[in-house]
């Protein structure tokens, strides 16, 4: 895979234009390590200068640097995106590739709490278990919620293929090679839906990652984790628009737009090159 | 119109003195593979010529990734990318449409001949039929604008093509999936020759049918080509069909004609190395000597061996048979083979 | 009564409900006995055309579906009670199955070795790798192949024949005393066919492995098969020696069969004639 993906940073301009912008986020928050001033410390630097003057982007009304605060919120950002997309697939995966081999029972068990999460609406749970929460949530806390949400398209899909695969003659071949239930699922299968694996994370983190940006600016978040939607919130409270502070915003807005246009421009070029049939047409076995 | 062979007593002069229908010339048709700038050339059809006779059954044999159907689908120009034609000719002549030479035509003159003088059977005959109107819908879709008659004349045309064929004419009112396999390759048959093409081509047309649907959709074809006097080129790796149905036989081999001659004749005198082998290897009821396989696998077309491409599975190899690719030649009348063991000898 | 048979089926019949919401049900078997000798390797061929069942029944004797009437006892055993899954591995061992499709049989994306060592190491309790090794190599050439001709070969790396000869070591590494074969050479080209065949018949005769052979095509039947059932539509129409029945097949269906297979004999030289006149 990694070869291919070489390949496509060559041949494809999408593909080298969403891993430049998406590269350029990650360069931001690495930043936040070498960051001079704590994180979540204020008044460190003179409050509203604008950029440019000993500030690359200014300074915020709270007297924070905004590049370093962009830097460690774009760092919590990213982090939570992966946190959700990991666990989401840890579940998707082992739900789905279950439900699809084993079948019956099973498969009826796991679908049906799979349908559940399917129709139950994201968005006011979210909201709901903030109010819950109130200051007992976590930045973890609400990757994890959001990863036992976000699971269950994917897990559909993941299904699907696993049930193809379970008629296909060389899963047969593996049973009675003495092959166990976690062999043929993880030996034999899961190289088949990697693949929609890749995709689906790439989708998954910016969906996550673009839900998470509207609850924080909305406050239904820990505000107090600097983030790139805690950032828009912040600058709300000291209405920044109104008062000028228009780089307060400018930032945070720019950067997460940058991202999700990486994102998607990486989703969208690699989907067509990571189907399994063209897989095997690159190594020389179909025709 | 209506011209039956009736005399079968010197298979040599029947189709000698017949007209040529088709006439391939030095064939050329890869399939070009590119990723990522990275181009390989899969010489599927490499170098073919022979000639099918009107009223004549050409039988292409071959096993699989022989580019038995790459050379037809050639040869009907039904040709997508990444399957290009490079080189050679494909002529076809026709008492209504003279001579023609198929890659130098038009698209606009190509589609008024297909269907008319040249249709295509292929083995998914559920492709061709759309699976979601009544079979009524195909034939006016493919057929009404050939044959330019007014609508009822054309339904009773095709109720009597139906009946030549032994069909019912209710099949018309079903669904593709109402039929059997067997039924639905029927239909597309009829579908393919309620034209009265001048020549069919016919590609793994029973392969998925059981032997006995089989016998009576070939006993159709056979009868169909008496009526019309059409000829037929027919594919399939099956021999026994071969020797059911064809006049004459090609046998391909990795991209290229290694022999060809009178079905008869190929079937029990064979004369390259891997047509005897073809021809030996078929289990008969009967018949419980041994019988073995054949080692090694087909070349891959995309770097084959140099000279003959049989060589490296081949008995008789010599070394001249890695540096020169053989011939096809002339071993007996109107019986051709390419092979330097052979043609030595019977030199 | 002498030995206990190897296989027995008893009235074996399988039915399958239409649809989720249709109550009609298609039988797929219906009434199938037969025994294969506990002391006596044979081929027995099962011949139908599509929708006969054959299939189905392979199935059954795998013990991967249940039959839904009569009994399948394997040496003595009811299939039915092979729940623990220290006794399906053992039956698997004994029984061991061949595809029909060479180039499905493998993973597409794995090396085709590995399963000959998942074989050796949960049926012939090989130790470390190299002892799977060996006992691949051993299997490999028990088909005419040796371990370095498929070593870390991906599928598409190696010819039908090799393939189907692969899978059938991998089958005789659990040192089975039945194969059941589904199709076996249907998929793969004339000339390596015969390689196949044959190699039923020294798996007979040098390792007694019996081999349920199933089949459409009679002249391969006729070539390795001692004994044949005939299965039209899930029941069995004609049974018995091999040669004689499909010499002189004696039920219609039988004999519409056998009329129904082409030979070269009758190969054309430009004369034909409608065949009609000639059946």
């Amino acid at each position: 895979m990694f070869a291919v993906l070489g390949d496509l940073l060559r041949v494809n301009r999408e593909f080298a234009l969403g891993v430049l912008l998406t590269g350029i986020v990650v360069v931001v928050a690495l930043a936040s390590l070498f960051s001079p001033y704590p994180p979540l410390d204020v008044y460190v630097v003179p409050p509203d200068v604008p950029p440019g003057e000993g500030f690359l982007l200014g300074t915020t009304s709270r007297g924070q640097d905004v590049f370093w605060q962009l830097a460690e919120a774009t760092r919590n950002t990213l982090l939570f995106g992966i946190a959700v997309a990991a666990i989401s697939r840890v579940i998707a995966l082992t739900v789905g590739l279950l439900a699809g081999y084993l079948g019956g029972a099973v498969d009826r068990i796991l679908m049906s709490i799979n349908d559940t999460f399917i129709v139950v609406p994201l968005f006011p749970i979210l909201v709901l278990f903030y109010f819950v929460m109130r200051d007992r949530m976590s930045w973890a806390m609400l990757a994890l919620v959001m990863a036992c949400l976000g699971w269950a398209y994917d897990a559909r899909l993941i299904r699907s293929v696993a049930m193809s695969l379970k008629t296909r003659e060389f899963t047969r071949q593996a049973v009675f090679s003495g092959m166990s239930t976690w062999q043929i699922v993880t030996q034999e299968h899961l190289p088949y839906v990697l693949p929609i694996v890749f995709s689906t994370t790439l989708n998954n983190l910016n969906w996550s990652i673009g839900l998470e940006v509207t609850l924080s600016v909305l406050g239904f978040t820990d505000v107090n984790t600097p983030t790139i939607g805690g950032m828009v919130f912040w600058a709300n409270q000291h209405t920044a628009l109104v008062a000028g502070i228009w780089w307060w915003i400018a930032a945070p807005v720019v950067l997460i737009a940058t991202l999700f246009i990486g994102l998607f421009l990486i989703a969208a070029s690699v989907s067509e090159y990571i189907d399994p049939r063209s897989r095997l047409a690159r190594i020389g076995a179909a025709k | 119109m209506v011209v039956a062979r009736q005399d079968p007593a010197p298979p040599a002069a029947s189709t000698s003195d017949n007209p040529t229908a088709l006439s391939v010339r030095d064939l050329h048709a890869h399939y070009r593979v590119s990723h990522f700038g990275i181009r390989r050339d899969v010489r599927a059809v490499d170098g073919i010529s022979f000639e099918v006779g009107r009223n004549e059954i050409y039988g292409l044999a071959g096993e699989s990734s022989s580019g038995k159907s790459t050379l037809v689908k050639t040869i009907a120009r039904a040709i997508r990318p990444p399957l290009f034609h490079v080189g050679g000719e494909v002529v076809f002549e026709f008492p209504d449409t003279g001579r023609f030479s198929l890659y130098e035509l038009p698209e606009e003159d190509l589609a008024r001949l297909r269907w008319r003088h040249l249709s295509y059977i292929m083995q998914a005959s559920m492709s061709v039929l759309n699976p979601v109107r009544r079979v009524r819908h195909s034939f006016a879709d493919f057929a009404f604008r050939h044959i330019g008659k007014r609508a009822p004349e054309f339904w009773a045309l095709v109720a009597g093509h139906l009946e030549r064929l032994h069909l019912s004419a209710s099949v018309l009112d079903s669904y593709p999936h109402e039929l059997s396999g067997g039924m639905r390759q029927r239909v597309t048959i009829a579908l393919a020759t309620v034209c009265r093409p001048d020549f069919v081509i016919a590609d793994e047309p029973t392969t998925a049918l059981d032997v006995v649907v089989q016998k009576g959709v070939l006993e159709m074809i056979r009868e169909i080509q008496q009526q019309m006097g059409s000829s037929v080129l027919f594919v399939t790796h099956d021999m026994s069909v071969h020797a059911y149905l064809a006049d004459r036989l090609g046998i391909m081999y990795a991209g290229r004609l290694v022999e060809e001659g009178p079905t008869r004749e190929i079937l029990l005198a064979p004369q390259h190395p891997y047509t005897r082998h073809l021809v030996a290897s078929l289990p008969r009821i009967g018949d419980r000597s041994e019988r073995h396989g054949l080692e090694g696998r087909p070349p891959s077309l995309a770097a084959p061996p140099p000279g003959c491409r049989f060589h490296p599975r081949c008995p008789l190899a010599m070394p001249i048979c890695a540096q020169e690719v053989p011939p096809l030649e002339d071993a007996a009348p109107r019986h051709r083979v390419a092979c330097h063991a052979v043609k030595r000898g019977s030199a | 009564m002498s030995a206990m048979p190897l296989l027995e089926l008893r009235d074996v019949g399988r039915t399958f409900s239409a649809g989720i919401f249709s109550r009609r049900r298609v039988r797929a078997v219906a009434g199938v006995s037969f025994e294969l000798a506990g002391d006596r390797p044979e081929v027995f061929a099962v011949i139908g055309e599509s929708g006969s069942g054959k299939t189905t029944l392979a199935r059954m004797i795998l013990g991967a579906i249940a039959p839904t009437a009569g009994l399948i006892l394997f040496r003595g055993r009811d299939l039915r009670s092979l729940r623990s899954s220290h006794d399906r591995l053992d039956f698997m061992r004994a029984v061991q199955p061949i595809f029909q499709n060479p180039f499905e049989a493998f993973n597409p994306l794995k090396r085709v070795d590995r399963y000959l060592y998942a074989s050796a190491r949960r049926f012939a309790a090989a130790a470390g790798i190299a002892e799977a090794e060996r006992l691949a190599d051993t299997a490999l050439h028990q088909v005419g192949l040796t371990l370095a001709e498929v070593k870390g070969r991906f599928p598409h790396e190696l010819s039908g024949g090799q393939l189907q000869r692969s899978a059938i070591a991998r089958a005789l590494i659990s040192r089975p005393s039945l194969i059941v074969a589904d199709e076996p050479v249907s998929m793969i080209d004339a000339s390596l066919r015969m390689t196949v065949t044959n190699l039923f018949r020294s798996l007979r005769d040098q390792l007694g492995v019996s081999i349920v052979y199933i089949t459409h095509d009679l002249a391969t039947a006729y070539y390795v098969s001692d004994r044949i059932i005939i299965m039209r539509k899930g029941e069995v129409v004609e049974r018995g020696d091999a040669a004689e029945v499909l010499r002189a097949p004696r039920h219609p269906y039988s004999i519409l069969l056998k009329d129904s297979v082409l030979s070269i004999e009758g190969a054309n030289g430009g004369d034909a004639t409608p065949s009609h006149a000639t059946t």
